[in-house]
């Protein structure tokens, strides 16, 4: 997904002369070809994220198009005030690419896992983010880009995910129904639309229930048509996330929802994620999701469970 | 060095064109009844200079894009800046008195989509030399001729982000890029050799890749003198401004309760305006 997302960096670079590569301090190799036919316009900085996000600020006032990447956790933290007042209060065209969002760097340490990314960036005014579940997605999000006026954040997950999203038209800001809206739907966003559907398979095969699957590759703006609707019509809504529930993507379904008219409010929302505490344990992705039970087996349960 | 800038820097008398801007910015703390006086105070003699001397700009169109970029980093110094825009044309004089009102496009930290003229909102210190050093990179990809000037305070540059930006900069050799420190030895709390000393300051920018200059910044003939040179240089420069808080208002000169007034009282009013009084 991370050298899908950059490979189109680099289309849309060979394409629009005000596009530009910024990273700081990435590992070698990176973008090769990039650096060696258009050197003028990938730049490869220090570890000073917060110089580097007010230039792109800069540059972006020079009307380019700046594509920063570094690890989420440094893209997000360390330079939070720049990104809040060189890029969103000034509402630039400057994109953020975090690598490693949610567990995926699970045996580098809390200083590594992007848990609250989604939270502290979607409280910014301007700011658009995208969190998609696999490669097509991402090149299809990337590709439309240029179409934002103001910043945005792209979290990329850990890569290699399977290819769910072939058939579907994608969009910024527009939701896409992997499985079919039902009475109880899963409500996800980046690689848990994955996890989603094999709950939903699961449940099926057990009890031969019908279980949908939306997915909001748009964090910020929501999809609200789509929101509404499920909101409206269904019974039973979970939504997942690799991100602390704390303000995060299923806090802000619950936001959208308390400002819905009470009478067209059908479904009952509940949110699952991670914990809002930081990782004692390291291990794998795979085996911190399960340790906090973000994986089919446990969703397929709780579904179940609000079902019955 | 240091003691002797600060010597002539507090000897250099006012001319008129110094008091008369002086007195705008007495129009914005007076209507505003607050502002950070002594930070503007210590700005005017460089921002008249550049804006005076230096500046490409077009007040009729002020993002021309032949302009020269000037970013007040210490954006709590803009009654200076509001001061000269005023005086040039960006907007009527008159608003300096809505200052920091209500409805008023002069805040007590210049934002870019308010008030005509200013390049980037600033106030959050440390965040203009690295927005400059990207529009100095920009301009110097696409080949233009502007230069970007970057005016910092000596407090704000405990901001690391300023030593990140200044890292870049010289790496990329923009010689387009001018760092001016109003250098006035006060911070918020205090004296900046007790908050956090900077010293040996010249030594330290040249590490970082600059061509530093010192100089008495209420010095308008001297500080025009160094402008002229820039073009000739062919890396980042930084100029080391020597300046008094409060400049031109003897009570209050380098005097830290004059960072910031959040009121005047009649006698304080009095005091100021005869201050610029001949």
């Amino acid at each position: 997904m991370r050298k899908t997302c950059l490979d189109t960096v680099y289309e849309l670079a060979k394409k629009n002369k005000k596009v530009l590569f910024i990273g700081s301090d990435l590992g070698p190799g990176v973008l090769d070809n990039f650096k060696k036919k258009i050197p003028d316009r990938f730049l490869m900085e220090g570890v000073a994220e917060q110089a580097i996000v007010g230039m792109a600020a800069g540059l972006a006032m020079q009307k380019f198009r700046p594509y920063v990447n570094t690890i989420a956790t440094f893209i997000t933290r360390r330079c939070f005030e720049q990104v809040v007042v060189d890029l969103c209060l000034h509402n630039l065209p400057v994109t953020l690419i975090g690598n490693g969002g949610g567990m995926v760097y699970a045996p580098l340490g809390p200083t590594h896992q992007a848990i609250e990314d989604i939270s502290i960036m979607r409280t910014l005014p301007n700011m658009t983010i995208i969190s998609p579940c696999d490669a097509n997605e991402m090149r299809k999000l990337v590709l439309q880009t240029p179409k934002i006026k103001g910043p945005i954040y792209i979290r990329i997950a850990r890569g290699g995910e399977k290819i769910i999203t072939k058939k579907y038209k994608i969009n910024i800001g527009k939701a896409i129904f992997l499985k079919k809206m039902t009475n109880y739907n899963f409500v996800t966003t980046g690689v848990t639309a994955q996890i989603a559907l094999n709950a939903a398979k699961k449940i099926k095969d057990k009890f031969n229930i019908d279980v949908g699957v939306i997915h909001f590759s748009t964090v910020k703006p929501l999809d609200e048509v789509v929101l509404k609707k499920l909101i409206s019509k269904s019974k039973k809504i979970i939504t997942i996330e690799e991100n602390i529930t704390d303000g995060g993507f299923g806090s802000s379904i619950l936001e959208f929802s308390s400002k819905l008219n009470s009478k067209i409010k059908k479904a009952d929302i509940k949110n699952f994620g991670l914990p809002s505490s930081f990782s004692k344990k390291y291990g794998t992705q795979d085996e911190l999701l399960k340790f906090y039970d973000l994986h089919d087996d446990f969703l397929c349960k709780k579904m179940y469970s609000l079902i019955k | 060095m240091s003691r002797d800038f600060y010597k002539q820097s507090k000897k250099t008398k006012l001319d008129n064109r110094s008091k008369y801007l002086r007195k705008l910015v007495l129009e914005c703390l007076f209507g505003g009844d607050r502002g950070h006086m002594g930070s503007a105070m210590s700005l005017i003699e460089i921002l008249r200079v550049l804006y005076d001397k230096v500046l490409k700009f077009d007040p009729q169109n002020p993002l021309n894009s032949k302009r020269d970029r000037l970013i007040l980093s210490k954006g709590h110094g803009c009654l200076a800046l509001y001061a000269i825009l005023s005086d040039k044309g960006f907007f009527k004089k008159k608003k300096l008195r809505t200052s920091s009102r209500f409805n008023s496009i002069l805040g007590g930290h210049p934002e870019f989509d308010k008030v005509p003229g200013v390049e980037a909102s600033t106030g959050a210190l440390g965040h203009g030399s690295p927005i400059g050093l990207g529009i100095a990179l920009g301009g110097k990809l696409e080949k233009k001729n502007f230069h970007t000037y970057v005016i910092v305070g000596d407090g704000e540059i405990n901001e690391g982000s300023f030593w990140e930006a200044s890292m870049i900069a010289s790496k990329h050799k923009l010689s387009n890029y001018h760092i001016i420190i109003d250098y006035n030895k006060i911070q918020s709390y205090g004296k900046t050799q007790e908050v956090l000393p900077l010293e040996p300051l010249q030594k330290k920018l040249e590490a970082f890749g600059y061509k530093v200059n010192q100089v008495n910044g209420h010095d308008v003939e001297k500080l025009a003198n160094y402008f002229k040179k820039l073009n000739k240089i062919k890396k980042p420069t930084a100029l080391i401004c020597h300046t008094i808080k409060g400049k031109g208002f003897a009570f209050a000169e380098q005097n830290p309760f004059w960072h910031h007034k959040n009121s005047f009282t009649t006698e304080e009013k009095i005091k100021l305006i005869e201050s610029l009084s001949n």
